[in-house]
Formats: structure tokens, sequence, C-alpha cells
């Protein structure tokens, strides 16, 4: 097991009270898998993505661990974090356009960054250049500002940066999401060729849009209002979903080939949750078709087949 | 009808505007009544700056954009608050269309100020509770609210009722949903497809082609400002005959398919030479031989509401 995250609990702190972002997540990622994470705004994905990065305030670390190749990740301490992060633990962030120091051209910044984790921007110089080339970027943007690249290009060059010293472990938080069509399928495809060529071990893709985990993930992990709702290999999630959030998320996604006049799609009515004060039980409750008595507890997170693991009570219930 | 005819817009970009940019080139498409129509392309490809064109937020600098026969700078010059009553635009990002500091309806107030001064307080309310429930949504649980209070698909509703309290007959959607989450996309897209039904026209800019499939009843496709393939959306997506049209299909996450280990060539980023075709750098079948340096590839006709530019398809 490259990753184990148990009972992972982070609250963020505010005024009014903490905001139960992340409550009891367990899961754990296999060598070489890509891991989706969907789920809508607001769900927690982010935070789970920063939390094994990054867990610095607001955000509060409250209890249950993580490890990384069988080491323990320190994930609650931001200074013992530090050797961990890029050379084991690295991540591409969300606005990969903003990313990049702009006073800086990208190969100073790159050597700069290189050597506050004190290895030799020289001694990686071939390496980097072979996988710009994979990227299908030139040499000569290392001498460039990163105002003189555009979106895609700088989102690949952020790709390649972060996996330079081949971490463990790679979070990509919505690489995609701001690119267009012929982009977002070049810059995925290239997350699992990173993949294929061991640059990176395993990687979590955090993402709204779970057509493109359909294409590139081995694994998705569906979250609600700070829970997990399920975990499944991709075609299962996708062809056989067993929660009813995921079944209504994937049938609320416009295909080529349906149109309004012929089938109109349906949203989820309703909103997620505050997290301020969640709601007991099932977080899911006030807007799923399915609730009953039941929900009013909290569903265990549990595998009701090898590899799938669900939590609603119709799904338990059924399976005991 | 909102008919534009070859229209173009050049940039002057570099030091001292010494280089130029021709953002869109001599596109020639309409808005028929009660339709709707996809804009699609790429990112640099000249469609939100169609949009803008439309909405007189730029100035074009070649070519004509009519509103039922009438030319639109015509229009805005003799009186600008006509024709926004006619025409709104709803922009991609709802977060940045309000202001922070402001309850959400002020965007409302502000319409009142200007365009309805004379009207009574009561008789105000029932209209913007009638727009804001003709939009899907309660008036008590949006209305005296602060834009953070509200979620991003919320707020871009709103901003489709502040466009309806206007009774306008043309809207211009430039990305309205990108931002938006997958769970509240849909009702956006269900909401502008009503509007359509009651005779709304409304452009629809958007790069992702399930969603143009989704609503309008035609496309334009957009390369580089050249529009590459227009007509009717069915013929469009059944029958993709322009390589770029194919390539952006082939794109499309889909849950149904895998992608094909196709190479997706990446948009070069200098702009395309202004002499033969704009795709040939990226084209996967072009052919040097076809005279892609003597002239532009001609629109061709391939069946009836189905325009083609590719030398491929010519006779």
């Amino acid at each position: 097991m490259s990753l184990t995250v148990e009972h992972l609990i982070v609250y963020y702190q505010t005024l009014q009270g903490n905001v139960k972002a992340l409550d009891d997540v367990t899961f754990s990622i296999a060598d070489g898998e890509i891991m989706g994470l969907a789920g809508e705004s607001g769900c927690g994905k982010t935070t789970l993505g920063y939390s094994l990065i990054h867990l610095a305030p607001p955000k509060r670390f409250v209890g249950g661990c993580a490890s990384l190749d069988g080491e323990e990740l320190p994930i609650h301490n931001t200074v013992k974090m530090n050797p961990f992060r890029f050379k084991k633990v690295s991540i591409i962030p969300q606005y990969a356009m903003s990313a990049m120091n702009p006073t800086r051209k990208i190969g100073k910044m790159t050597a700069e960054l290189l050597a506050s984790k004190r290895v030799a921007y020289k001694s990686i110089l071939p390496e980097l250049l072979r996988r710009l080339e994979l990227v299908k970027l030139s040499p000569d943007v290392l001498n460039m500002y990163p105002i003189e690249l555009s979106g895609g290009m700088k989102q690949r060059m952020v790709m390649v940066l972060s996996t330079l010293l081949n971490p463990s472990l790679l979070i990509a938080d919505e690489i995609t999401s701001a690119l267009d069509v012929s982009t977002q399928k070049a810059v995925s495809e290239m997350l699992v060729e990173f993949r294929d060529r061991h640059f990176v071990k395993s990687m979590i893709v955090i993402t709204h849009d779970i057509s493109i985990l359909y294409q590139i993930a081995d694994s998705i992990l569906v979250m609600y209002a700070g829970k997990l709702a399920e975990k499944a290999p991709t075609e299962t999630i996708i062809n056989a979903p067993r929660h009813p959030y995921t079944k209504l998320l994937i049938s609320s996604l416009p295909e080529v080939g349906v149109r309004c006049f012929e089938r109109r799609l349906k949203g989820i009515p309703g909103n997620p949750p505050m997290l301020l004060v969640p709601p007991k039980g099932c977080r899911f409750r006030d807007r799923c078709p399915l609730a009953y008595a039941k929900c009013l507890e909290e569903p265990p997170f549990i595998e009701i087949e090898p590899g799938h693991h669900v939590a609603c009570w119709k799904e338990t219930a059924q399976h005991a | 009808m909102l008919r534009i005819e070859n229209l173009s817009k050049v940039y002057q970009v570099g030091t001292f505007g010494s280089k130029k940019l021709h953002a869109v080139n001599h596109v020639t498409f309409d808005v028929p009544k009660g339709e709707v129509v996809s804009l699609i392309g790429e990112s640099g490809s000249g469609k939100s700056t169609i949009g803008r064109m439309i909405l007189g937020l730029i100035q074009r600098t070649a070519g004509t954009i009519c509103v039922d026969g009438v030319d639109v700078s015509t229009l805005i010059k003799n009186s600008p608050k006509e024709y926004y009553r006619k025409v709104q635009g709803v922009f991609q990002d709802p977060f940045s269309s309000y202001n922070p500091i402001f309850k959400a309806d002020r965007v409302f107030s502000c319409l009142r100020d200007e365009f309805f001064p004379g009207m009574s307080g009561s008789e105000w309310r029932e209209r913007l509770i009638a727009s804001v429930q003709a939009v899907g949504m309660s008036p008590d649980c949006c209305l005296d609210h602060y834009p953070h209070q509200l979620s991003g698909g919320q707020l871009q509703r709103l901003l489709i009722a502040r466009a309806l309290l206007l009774d306008i007959e043309y809207l211009v959607a430039d990305e309205v949903i990108s931002m938006l989450d997958a769970s509240t996309r849909i009702d956006v897209l269900n909401l502008l497809a009503d509007l359509k039904s009651r005779g709304l026209s409304i452009l629809f800019i958007t790069h992702d082609l399930s969603l143009g499939y989704y609503i309008s009843t035609k496309s334009v496709i957009l390369y580089k400002g050249y529009a590459v393939e227009q007509g009717s959306t069915e013929k469009i997506y059944t029958n993709p005959l322009h390589p770029y049209t194919k390539m952006l299909m082939a794109c499309v996450p889909r849950l149904d398919k895998k992608w094909d280990e196709l190479d997706t060539q990446l948009a070069a980023s200098q702009s395309a030479s202004l002499g033969g075709c704009a795709y040939y750098g990226r084209c996967p079948v072009g052919d040097k031989s076809l005279g892609r340096d003597r002239f532009k590839p001609p629109v061709v006709e391939v069946e009836p509401d189905h325009l083609v530019s590719c030398y491929r398809l010519m006779n």
C-alpha cells in the first residue's frame, strides 16, 4: 500500500466555530494507482488533498493518521513535513496559472526551488529537459517568464516541476478545470504517462468532472459534505454505483448524444448542508430520494464487495 | 433575428501596437428567433470576442451585426437603453459579477434605477418576484442575501433573472456554466432551454461540445477566429466533417467510451498565418498540394444547413 489514511479528521477554525470539513476519512491507495476524488464544491475534496501535504491554519488537525510507503506522514506538524514535501509528496495546485513566481524566469525559479531542497540544478537539468520534451514544451521555456506561456503550457510546466524529484504521491487538484477540451485531454493523458513511466508512484486526482476520471483513474472516491460516500474501481462507480448520491451525480452529466428536447437531465435538488453544524446521521439525507428512518443514524463506510465501499444504510441493509 | 455578417476583429498588440492579432475573421451566422445557437471553440478561438462585440462592449473592426435588420452600432448610438432592453449578457464568473460589499439584490435595484425609474414599489416587487421564480428560485431564499451566502449556481441564475426583468429578446451566455458544479450545471442548462421555449434567442458560448449538443439547435465551430464548420447541431454532431471538429469531438470526456489512443495535437501558440488554412499546422490530414498557401479554404455547403470550410471538401 502506497498511501493509507485512517480516520482523518480536519476542521476549519472560524469565528463561528469549527467547520467539519473532513470527518473520519479512511482510505488507501495502492502502488501505481490513480485515484480520482470527486464531489461537489465544498465537499472537502481539496481539503483532503491539501491535508496530506500542507495542513496549516485555518485548517486544524483533530485526529487520524496517514502513512506513505509504510512510513508515517507527520501531517499534523508543518515543520516535520518539510523533508517529505516535494520529495515524497507533491502537489499540482488548482491555479497553476498563478503557481509560478512571475518575477523569475522559469529556469531560475526551478533552480531556486531545487536549491531549497538541496538538490543541484545542474544534475537534474538533463532529466528536466527530457521531461519537458515529453510534455511537448520546448527547452526555451526555461528562459521565459510565466507570463509568456499560455494556460495549458503553464499547467504542463507546473506538472513537470511538481514531479521532478519523483515523488511517491502526487496530488493533482482540479488541474483540468480551467482548460478547454483538447488541452484537457492532453494534460490528463500526460498524467497517466507520468505514472506509467514511474515518475510518480500513485496519484490523487481531484476534480468535479467524473467523465475525466472515467478516462484516467483506476478507482474513484466520491465525497459528500466532508464524508466519504463511495469508493470503488472506476468501472463499478460509473456502471454500477450503489450510493444514491453517486447515482444522481452521474445521471446529471450531459453526454454527447443527449439533447434537452429528447431526454431532459435532472440536477440534484437542494444544496449540500452547512458543515458548521452538520446534520445528524447521513449527511445526504435531505436531498436523498431514498431516505428513510434509519438514515437518522450515521451510516458506516463499509465494504459491500471486494474493493467497493459504500456509506449508505440501504446498501448495508441489503448486504447484511 | 440577430445576424452577424463578415464580422472581424483585429487587436493591435506588441510594442506601440506594432503587431496585429486577428481574433475574429469574417464570421457569418445568424441567431433566429427562439433558437439556441452554440458558439464552440478552444480558448483563443474568438468566441467571447464575438459575444462582446454583440453586446457592444468592444468595437468591431469590420462587418455588420444586425438585430432585426438594424445595425447594432446605430442602435447603441441612438438609444443604448433601448438596445440593452433587448439584448443582455451573462458571463462566466458569477462571483465577480457581484459587488461583495452589497447584497446580491443590488444588481436588481441598479437596474430599476436605470430602466424603470417611474415604476411603483409594489409593481416592481411583483416583477422581481416573477422573474426570480422564472429562474426556478424562491424569492425568500435568495433576495436580501450577500453574494457569499449564495452558491455559484444561485448567483448565476439571479444574473439570468436580472436579464429577464428587461423582457429581453436575445441573451449572450458566455461560458455561463463552466464555473459551476456538475449538479447545478444541468439546472442552469435546463433553465436556458425553458427560456428558449418561451421565445428567447440565446447565443450559447462554450468549449464543451456535450453541453452544446444538449441545448442548441444550431452550432458554429470556431478556430482562431474562423468559423470552420456551422449548421444544424444534429448534422455537425452526427457527421463532423472538418478535422478540427473531429478532434474536438474525440477529446470530449465521455462516460460510455474511453478516449481513443489518438495523439492530441496541441494548439500552436503563434497566430495563424493569414494566407491559407488556419488549422493547417495542427491538421492530421493537411496536404500541401491542396494549395493552402494560395487561398483560404472556401466555405462549402456539403448538405442543407451544414457549412464546412476545408480544402478537402471542395468539389
